[in-house]
This record gives structure tokens, C-alpha cells and sequence, in this order.
């Protein structure tokens, strides 16, 4: 196999990411990194791969647990990540009247 | 024909990962990068599912639902226990690179060892060892967070720690040399699960010596390992969306990673082998010195006096739960025309980014969190400087303590406002174990509580000075 043409993906694909990342704005850290564990939870295809080839039994069972794992990830990791960047707004809610609302939102 | 498709499919969706991140460099665009991201998952999933290989479905089907099953609760954690869910989820990536590779090298050894080259060995061993070592070193750390009782909260140290662990990697390198020379002897199974317990084992040393204060860059760097685990999955089954992916995931964690240790000056050796948490012998030196306790009624009437007040949040404002009663303050303080504003510290709470997804769900506008870098030129002209359950974050021993253990770390310069409260829950000092001088200073006042309740009585100060209910 000629493994060069990976690694040109790879050191590339790195370079790009550095420089997308570093352009996140620092507010928004914590979902980027539920983010980018959602994107890299693309291991999925792997796992797909393994448990639904013709292969013995107790390799596919490796491969579905994986595969659930992975799966885990991609669910929990978006719905996540945009739960918390529905919260980022600039305006609020317009400015309450005095007294009209004293107590917790929560 | 069918190759040409799916290469195309895991094509945009590389191109619609880059786009996501792209996206999130603003919290206006933010949440296109999300949907991005699921149209490029949705897509690599469709045209891998469609590959002539995959015949079997049913496991498919069923894990996939116990994904959703699993996932979605995960998903709806309360936004305090965001770390441990990210550590957790690191660890499901983890064990995902780690039992597709195992997989992997089981099977391609039944069918007889062809497809293991060199090349594609060393690949698989890296995918394992990152794989299986983010695994354990994850749920560590989310232990740790969660504080679950049989994980040690304080770093553990041991005397040659730092040498039995690289022993231990040394001896997974030889193994591994060892079994990609012969990836088909008769011995070559065994040592691949010997290779698999090691990276296990390694995973848990390497955490236990690390504290609370150095999580968020432990978070991070977790992150790019479960990154690069992805990366060497591509390298085995030479799949570019993998790699793609992968190395975007591990870039990412790495940047964090950097900013987390510039924030604290530290290297990144100096987090993952230096056991942060120990230094406290120098605590017990020196005189007792004395607090300025102040009521809250006290307290109230200065921030009513206030033009301008900087809020400066730590991990205790998380551990009370007090950010919605912060909002509150911030609402009293507004509605008197007073000028409120965040004071970010990069590793203030235990991941990057931590205070401020906190404070977003309390509903305060993000435009009013700034980053220290941007504050603390501003700090001589603060009126009252609040600090609410951060500690070493607004230490000035960083700046002036050379025996300190935290010297150097930039900080909130909170002690230049031209008065300072502070909110904290007892007199002990914080988890890095260091008295804060700033509690001592001519112009700090101690307010001693749970930040959640002293906030509400300020707030009930504040609305009922005001004359309103």
C-alpha cells in the first residue's frame, strides 16, 4: 500500500485545523470541544465497517460496541454542543419593568 | 463506480467538518458549524452503510439506537457537569478507536497476516495504545470531576513515578517493535493484548498524579489523543475522512491544550509529570494573618455606589450553582445604570470555556464576558471588583511569590480595583493549596457563605433598597 498520499492528508488536515481553531472565539471553547468530539467521532465509519462485514461473530461484536460508542458521541456530542450555543445571545430580553420580575428565571 | 461515490461522500464531508469549526470563530454563526457537522456525520454515515461489504444489518440498527438510547440523556446533563461529560465522551471515543483496531489485527491475523505491512502495524498499535489509553485516563478524569468516591481527588504521587511510567512506555515500544517485525507469530496475539493492558494501565498512572486546578488542560489533551486515535484509524483502513477528521479533532485539542498552559505558564511536561497539587509546605511559614469580613448589607450599599463592577467567576461559582443568581445581581446592578462586566480567566473552572458557558445559560449577554487579557488594563479604573468562588485565578503571589507554586501564571489583576469583595465558602485556601494574598489586601473584603446564598441576599438587598417588592 502506498501509505504517502495518507500522510499528505494528514499533515495537511493538521495544518488546516490549527488554523481554523485558533480563529474560535475563546467564548465559545467548551462546545467547540464537545464539537470537534462529535466530528471525530466519524470513527463510526470504521466501526461500521467491522461490524457489518462478513466476518466471525466476535469480531462484529467488537465492532457494534464501537460502533455504539461512536454513536454515543455523534448524539450526545451535537445536541449538546448546540444546546450551549443556543444560550450565547447579545440582547436579551428587553429591559424588565421595574419589579414586574425580581425573582430567579432558573 | 460505487468507490467514486462513497470517496465523494466522505469528500464534502470533510469539507463540511472545516466548515463547522470555521464557523464557530463567532457565536453568531456558531450554530450552523453544528448542523454542518451533522449533514457531514449523516453523509459518511449513508455511504458507509451503503459500501457492498456491509451485509449484516441487524447490529447495525441495534447499536446505533443504543447510541441514541445512551446519548441523548448525555446530552442533557446540567451544564456544571459539562466536564465530566466531555471526559466521558473522550473515553467513548477512546474505546471506539481502541476495539475497532483491536478488531482490526484479530481478524486480518485469521485471514492469514497479508494485509498486516509495517506500515499499517505501526498504525494499528498507535490506534490502540491512544485508543485504549484515552479510554482509562478519560474515565479517570471524569471520575475525578464527578468526584466519585474509589477516584483519589488529591494527585497521587509515589516516589520514581515519573520513571516506572516511561518504563512502562518503553516496554509497550519494545512490544510493539517486536510484534510489527512479526505481526503473525505464534506469540504475536498475546503480546497485542499485552500491548492493549499496558495502554490501559498507562492511561489511569497518567491522571491519578494530576489535581483538580489542571483538568481543563488534562480535558484537552485528552481531546487531541482521542483525536489522533481517529487519525490511525484512517491509517489502517487508509480512509482520508478518518484522517481528516481526526487530525481536526487533534489539532483542536492541542490548541486548547497550548492556551490552557500559557494561561497557568506552564509547559506541558510540567502539567502531565509535575503533580501540581503537592506544593503546599510553604503554606504553613509565616505569621497568621487576619480578614476583613463585611456584611452582606454592607457590601450592598458599595456596588450601589458603583459605576463600574467587574464580576470575576471561578470553579465555585459552578460548585454552588450560582450563576443564575449572579444574573440576578448583574439585572439589580443594570437596572441602577451601573456598568457590569465578566472577568474571564482561560482556566478559570475545570475545562476552557467553562464560566462562560455558565454564564450564557443564565442568560447574560456574552458580549459583557471578557477575557483577562482585556480587562486587566481596565481593573485601576473598577469600582468594586466581585469575586465569586475563584481563587488562584486572582492570586497576586502569582505576580510577586517566586516559591509559589503558581508564580508566573498571569491573573485577573482583581487586587487593582478600587475595592475588592470576595465570596468564599470557607477559610480554606484553594485547590492548588496556596494562601491568596488578595483576601489580606487593605481593600478586600471577605464575604464568607455559599456563593449561591450570598448573592441572594445581596440581590435582596439590592431590590429592597430600591424600593421595588
Amino acid at each position: 500500500m502506498d501509505f504517502w498520499p495518507t500522510l499528505y492528508v494528514f499533515v495537511l488536515a493538521s495544518f488546516i485545523g490549527l488554523g481554523v481553531i485558533r480563529r474560535v472565539s475563546r467564548l465559545l471553547h467548551t462546545p467547540l470541544m464537545s464539537l470537534t468530539n462529535a466530528i471525530s467521532a466519524i470513527a463510526v465509519v470504521g466501526s461500521i465497517l467491522v461490524t457489518g462485514g462478513d466476518y466471525p461473530p466476535r469480531i462484529r461484536a467488537l465492532g457494534a460496541i464501537a460502533l455504539f460508542a461512536s454513536m454515543t458521541n455523534i448524539v450526545s456530542g451535537f445536541l449538546i454542543t448546540d444546546r450551549m450555543l443556543r444560550m450565547f445571545k447579545t440582547d436579551r430580553r428587553p429591559p424588565t419593568e421595574p419589579g414586574a420580575r425580581s425573582g430567579g428565571g432558573s | 463506480m460505487i468507490y467514486g461515490i462513497s470517496q465523494l461522500g466522505y469528500l464534502v464531508a470533510s469539507a463540511l467538518f472545516i466548515f463547522a469549526l470555521h464557523w464557530m470563530n463567532t457565536p453568531a454563526t456558531a450554530r450552523k458549524g453544528v448542523y454542518a457537522g451533522v449533514a457531514g456525520t449523516m453523509i459518511a454515515v449513508v455511504v458507509t452503510w451503503a459500501e457492498p461489504a456491509v451485509i449484516h444489518h441487524a447490529w447495525i440498527v441495534v447499536a446505533i439506537a443504543a447510541g441514541f438510547v445512551v446519548g441523548v440523556p448525555l446530552s442533557k446533563v446540567p451544564l456544571t457537569a459539562v466536564p465530566q461529560r466531555t471526559a466521558l465522551s473522550h473515553a467513548f471515543g477512546g474505546a471506539a478507536a481502541g476495539l475497532v483496531g483491536t478488531a482490526e489485527y484479530y481478524l486480518r491475523l485469521s485471514e492469514g497476516g497479508e494485509y498486516l505491512t509495517p506500515f499499517r502495524m505501526i498504525a494499528l498499535i498507535a490506534e490502540i495504545i491512544l485508543g485504549y489509553l484515552t479510554l482509562t485516563g478519560s474515565l479517570m478524569a471524569a471520575g475525578k470531576l464527578q468526584e466519585v468516591k474509589w477516584v483519589p481527588q488529591r494527585p497521587v504521587t509515589y516516589p520514581l513515578q515519573n520513571i516506572s511510567n516511561l518504563a512502562l512506555f518503553g516496554l509497550a515500544l519494545a512490544l510493539a517493535g517486536a510484534i510489527t517485525r512479526s505481526p503473525t507469530a505464534a506469540w504475536a496475539p498475546f503480546v497485542f493484548g499485552g500491548i492493549i493492558a499496558l495502554a490501559l494501565l498507562f492511561g489511569v498512572l497518567l491522571i491519578i498524579p494530576i489535581g483538580g486546578a489542571d483538568m481543563p488542560t488534562v480535558i484537552a489533551i485528552l481531546n487531541s489523543y482521542a483525536g489522533l486515535s481517529a487519525v490511525a484509524m484512517g491509517f489502517v483502513l487508509d480512509n482520508k475522512l478518518l484522517i481528516t477528521a481526526g487530525a481536526l479533532d487533534g489539532s483542536s485539542g492541542l490548541i486548547l491544550a497550548i492556551i490552557m498552559c500559557n494561561a497557568m505558564n506552564r509547559s506541558f511536561t510540567n502539567v502531565l509529570f509535575g503533580a501540581f497539587g503537592q506544593v503546599k509546605a510553604s503554606r504553613a511559614a509565616g505569621e497568621e494573618k487576619v480578614y476583613k469580613s463585611e456584611t452582606v448589607e454592607g457590601a450592598a450599599q458599595v456596588l450601589e455606589q458603583a459605576n463600574l463592577v467587574v464580576i470575576v467567576p471561578g470553579y465555585g461559582m459552578a460548585v454552588a450553582q450560582a450563576q443564575h443568581k449572579v444574573r440576578e445581581l448583574y439585572d439589580q446592578l443594570k437596572k441602577r445604570g451601573i456598568t457590569v462586566k465578566f472577568a474571564i480567566h482561560p482556566v478559570a473552572g475545570r475545562m476552557p470555556g467553562h464560566m462562560n458557558v455558565l454564564l450564557a445559560e443564565a442568560d447574560i449577554p456574552y458580549t459583557d464576558l471578557v477575557e483577562m487579557d482585556e480587562i486587566n488594563p481596565d481593573m485601576p479604573q473598577v469600582d468594586v471588583a466581585l469575586v465569586v468562588g475563584a481563587n488562584d485565578v486572582v492570586n497576586p503571589a502569582a505576580r510577586t511569590e517566586k516559591a509559589s507554586p503558581i508564580y508566573g501564571m498571569p491573573i485577573i489583576d482583581a487586587d487593582k480595583a478600587r475595592s475588592v469583595f470576595a465570596i468564599k465558602r470557607s477559610k480554606n485556601p484553594g485547590f492548588a493549596g496556596i494562601d491568596n494574598e488578595l483576601y489580606f489586601g487593605d481593600r478586600t473584603w471577605m464575604l464568607f457563605g455559599d456563593a449561591k446564598n450570598v448573592i441572594g441576599e445581596l440581590v435582596k438587598q439590592l431590590a429592597g433598597g430600591s424600593g421595588m417588592h
